[in-house]
């Protein structure tokens, strides 16, 4: 029976948004408090979704230290306490939320085979929040 | 179709443990969860319901007999019990989150009035928790 398992890191990284496709007026404009140029921070939360069927034998999908330490080495070690700005992924692109939901995504898919990774929700703060991918069941939550 | 989804809560023992393994081995796959004389959870459960909503009530689904089936079939079988010795599926299949959504599951289906089960998500603890659709 496929079942799908949820787990919640938390890590606090600082960013600003700001491209140099607009001026800086266009900046501050669209951006606006996070265009500040000395950036602010924010304690993300980065939900990771597996699934797949449930071992008969472990009554698991996957072992759950396995998908820690993976995600552990390739999420939360990667931007916790970091200026994501600084990333060489957010180079080339705005390190908004939906942007660092879909790197995490990237990150963990090319990572994780233990099961198959369904999703990545990352909370910006409590009010705000941002899925990757948008498929299946969970899209219809 | 809407969703409506109701919470509940119960508080539960538990232990892991595969008979079919040596003492080691269960001890290197399940580690602290390993221990026999178990532990527990706070467990917050939702389950989500599917449906039309009717339109003389308004509702999908009635909440007091929701209320009732969850109350009757989960947390007055679960709350304050240990998994493993007191509640029946527990007996073979380790009571893991995934496999409380599934036994969940199939306590609750077909015995909502008027509505489908959409979904049932079982929390261990606020970062950890499992989803079954009923999906085989």
């Amino acid at each position: 029976m496929k079942a799908y398992l949820s787990r919640r890191y938390r890590l606090s990284a600082s960013h600003r948004l700001n491209t140099g496709a607009f001026t800086e007026d266009q900046n501050r404009t669209v951006y606006g408090k996070c265009n500040n140029p000395h950036g602010h921070g924010h304690n993300y939360v980065i939900e990771v979704t597996v699934g797949g069927p449930v071992n008969a034998e472990t009554g698991m999908i996957c072992d759950l230290g396995d998908l820690d330490a993976c995600v552990r080495k390739e999420v939360v070690d990667r931007f916790d306490h970091t200026n994501l700005n600084l990333d060489p992924l957010f180079q080339d692109r705005v390190p908004t939320t939906e942007n660092l939901c879909m790197e995490a995504y990237r990150l963990l898919a090319g990572a994780f085979s233990n099961a198959e990774l369904v999703r990545v929700r990352v909370e910006e703060t409590g009010n705000n929040s941002f899925e990757y991918p948008v498929n299946g069941l969970f899209a219809e939550r | 179709m809407i969703l409506l989804t109701r919470k509940a809560e119960f508080s539960a023992s538990h232990y892991y443990w595969n008979e079919a393994w040596s003492a080691e081995e269960n001890e290197r796959v399940f580690g602290k969860c390993a221990n026999k004389n178990g532990h527990g959870h706070n467990y917050t459960l939702e389950v989500t319901v599917a449906g039309e909503v009717d339109a003389a009530s308004g509702f999908v689904v009635d909440l007091k007999q929701l209320k009732d089936v969850m109350e009757r079939e989960v947390v007055g079988v679960y709350d304050h019990r240990h998994l493993n010795k007191e509640v029946s599926e527990f007996a073979k299949a380790i009571p893991t989150t995934e496999n409380i959504a599934i036994a969940v599951w199939k306590r609750l289906e077909g015995k909502i009035p008027g509505a489908k089960l959409h979904r049932v998500r079982v929390y261990e603890m606020v970062d950890l928790f499992a989803d079954y659709y009923g999906e085989p």
